[in-house]
């Protein structure tokens, strides 16, 4: 699916990624965690495409394609897809409409022609009950006014809307509640097949309850430094970090 | 001391005075007004931003045109239309009735036009459009009437350094209610300059919406001013969406005379190249009791640039105003340019007044989360722009005009 090899990143002068690698095969789902300021967000801006960051050296592969060359859109149109850690508010502009755009461009570009409108109203009706979103919600403005955990589900919604190959959780956990974490998730898992895969980035080992990963890598200054099973990830939250930090030391 | 002696415009050069009866008083003062007076400059204060020199430079010439048809200008397709070619009536191409209420005298046949409500002194347009009037038109809305149907007033600029002093006079009677839309558009030729006025009165209790869209060519000039009169209980609403045009100056004077009128004033303009738009407004809240919403919003593209000069006067007698006043801008280019100046004066002591002003760029982070949704720079652009100007184009309540304006957005600017 994705193959990230010697990845390295900056934003102005400051090195974030230094040298990371990574490969996720369709049907997994991969947690990576670390501590704050390891590059964990950097690296899922780097893949979506945000023009902040300098790749400076490496490759990614996704599906046989340059990633890297790809503009965002066609990162997007090829089937990648970010659930933002902070989703962004778009007063004026319809969650509905803008889908119904991006789903068409999308299509367009795989040479597909465009959803009727009975259709795409049909999936948001399908889509919009599997994150337990309110359909009044679907159609009002992109995130506006909309609760941290509402915002958190209508990246899911999103997710469920585009059918991504590909999608990476940026902390999509963060800030919610036990309720919200677990329609996140379940969310999440419905869209789970073994033509997709999935990147977690988390904080906490709380949503790998809900969300099985297949590996939990641990990003450390700007490399993955250590790679395990779903165990990992309890270790970490019992232990922390600095057993990992010793373990590099020496 | 010396004396810079003034030198005489080439402006009103090539025209004949009037053959429209209009006041005397009022054509010997414009005729006066335009041999001593000089065009403005960016030192006077009203014209800062907006330089007319060119015009002066220009021997203005007034011709007869014709048009094959007003198909592409037909804002509102189901109002009774009255069409005007260079300031000259088109009886081929306009309605022969309008709605019941609604009487109609073009200014041509009338016998004795009342004296203007225009100020002329010192005001070179205001002159040059009385003194050489070309034509124009009156409508009298008829006392407790409710006109269902809108009535339109097309006009159509043709031909190379033409000019059209054209002229809207707007009479609504007691306890009416109707609705006006307006479209000035041109054809063909270098130059071209349409110089309007209207004057419009709302006596008591009376409801008038204007729809006024503005889409000439970049090679047209276009200066208009509105004064606009308000006696107690009425209400007055204009929406001006200005698409298109080489330079446009909108001066609109909303004088608030009666107590407990409400006025609404919402401006949308987009331009792109080398365009430039101006809206000069004043609400002048005379009386107590009254309410103005101003709303003008902009979107300029490439070396475009945009003025905005909002003014409330409130006077010592109008207690309990409530005048409040925005103006939002979108630059899309780095070599766009806009003047922003909303201002207030207040000599009553209990009123409720704002203010606003912004001007920005479109976030970026909006456009990345858009595009990684799929959505290509272009389109992402669109939504966030339509989404600015969406609250303006919503106060526009003839939905006919409303999907004319969202075509020649598409048209113009290659929206959906």
């Amino acid at each position: 699916m994705i193959e990230i090899k010697n990845l390295h990143a900056k934003i102005g002068d400051k090195e974030i990624l230094k040298g990371l690698n990574l490969t996720v095969k369709a049907g997994e789902i991969h947690a990576i965690m670390g501590p704050n300021g390891a590059g964990k967000s950097t690296l899922a801006s780097v893949l979506a495409g945000r023009e902040d960051y300098e790749v400076t050296e490496g490759t990614v592969d996704f599906e046989g394609a340059d990633l890297l060359d790809l503009a965002t859109e066609e990162r997007a149109r090829e089937g990648l897809f970010l659930a933002f850690q902070y989703p962004i508010e778009i007063p004026g502009v319809s969650n509905i409409n803008f889908l119904r755009t991006a789903i068409n461009e999308i299509r367009e570009y795989r040479k597909e022609d465009p959803i009727s409108a009975k259709d795409f109203m049909a999936l948001v009706r399908e889509k919009s009950k599997l994150v337990e979103l309110d359909a009044k919600l679907a159609s009002r403005s992109v995130n506006e006014g909309f609760s941290g955990g509402e915002k958190k589900r209508n990246e899911i919604f999103q997710m469920a809307m585009l059918n991504p190959k590909l999608a990476i959780l940026d902390e999509t956990d963060s800030g919610l509640d036990i309720d919200a974490l677990r329609v996140v998730a379940n969310g999440v898992n419905m869209l789970k097949s073994e033509n997709n895969a999935t990147i977690v980035i988390t904080h906490y080992q709380r949503l790998l309850d809900y969300i099985i990963p297949d590996f939990v890598h641990v990003l450390y200054d700007g490399k993955i430094v250590k790679t395990g099973g779903k165990e990992l990830a309890l270790e970490l939250e019992e232990k922390g970090y600095d057993w990992i930090k010793a373990e590099l030391a020496n | 001391m010396t004396v810079i002696a003034h030198k005489k415009t080439a402006l009103s050069s090539r025209l004949e005075a009037t053959s429209i009866s209009i006041a005397n008083e009022d054509k010997a003062l414009a005729l006066g007004v335009l041999e001593n007076t000089p065009l403005p400059t960016t030192r006077t204060e009203a014209w800062k931003y907006t330089r007319v020199a060119r015009l002066g430079k220009i021997a203005f010439t007034n011709q007869e045109a014709t048009i094959s048809s007003i198909d592409k200008y037909n804002i509102d397709s189901s109002a009774p239309t009255l069409v005007f070619v260079n300031g000259h009536f088109s009886k081929e191409l306009s309605s022969n009735d309008l709605p019941e209420g609604i009487s109609w005298n073009l200014l041509s046949d009338m016998n004795a036009i009342p004296a203007t409500k225009l100020k002329l002194e010192n005001e070179v347009f205001n002159s040059l459009n009385t003194a050489h009037l070309t034509g124009g038109v009156q409508l009298t809305i008829a006392a407790n009437v409710i006109v269902g149907t809108p009535v339109q007033i097309l006009h159509i600029i043709k031909g190379t350094e033409v000019i059209s002093n054209f002229k809207v006079i707007i009479d609504a009677g007691k306890s009416s209610q109707a609705s006006v839309v307006q479209g000035y558009f041109s054809e063909d030729g270098e130059n071209k300059f349409c110089n309007v006025t209207s004057e419009i009165s709302l006596a008591e209790n009376a409801v008038l919406s204007i729809d006024k869209v503005q889409y000439e060519d970049e090679n047209s000039f276009h200066i208009s001013t509105e004064e606009v009169s308000q006696e107690r209980n009425s209400l007055f609403t204009i929406n001006t969406s200005t698409l298109n045009g080489g330079l446009v100056r909108n001066n609109l004077h909303i004088k608030v005379n009666g107590t407990n009128c409400n006025s609404v004033l919402n401006g949308v303009y987009l331009m792109k190249n080398k365009q430039h738009v101006d809206n000069h407004t004043i609400v002048d809240h005379i009386a107590a009791h009254c309410e103005s919403h101003e709303l003008y919003k902009g979107v300029m593209d490439d070396k475009s640039t945009a003025v905005f000069n909002g003014k409330v006067f409130v006077r010592p007698d109008a207690q309990k105003i409530n005048a409040f006043q925005s103006n939002g801008n979108v630059l899309l280019s780095d070599n766009a340019t806009v003047n922003s100046k909303p201002e207030l004066e207040i000599y009553a002591d209990d009123v409720k007044c704002s203010h606003g002003s912004t001007t920005g760029q479109l976030d970026d982070e909006a456009i990345f989360y858009l595009r990684a949704r799929g959505l290509s720079k272009r389109s992402a652009h669109q939504l966030m722009v339509s989404a600015f100007i969406g609250e303006v184009l919503d106060m526009i309540k003839n939905e006919n005009v409303r999907s004319y304006v969202d075509g020649l957005l598409t048209e113009r600017f290659g929206w959906e």
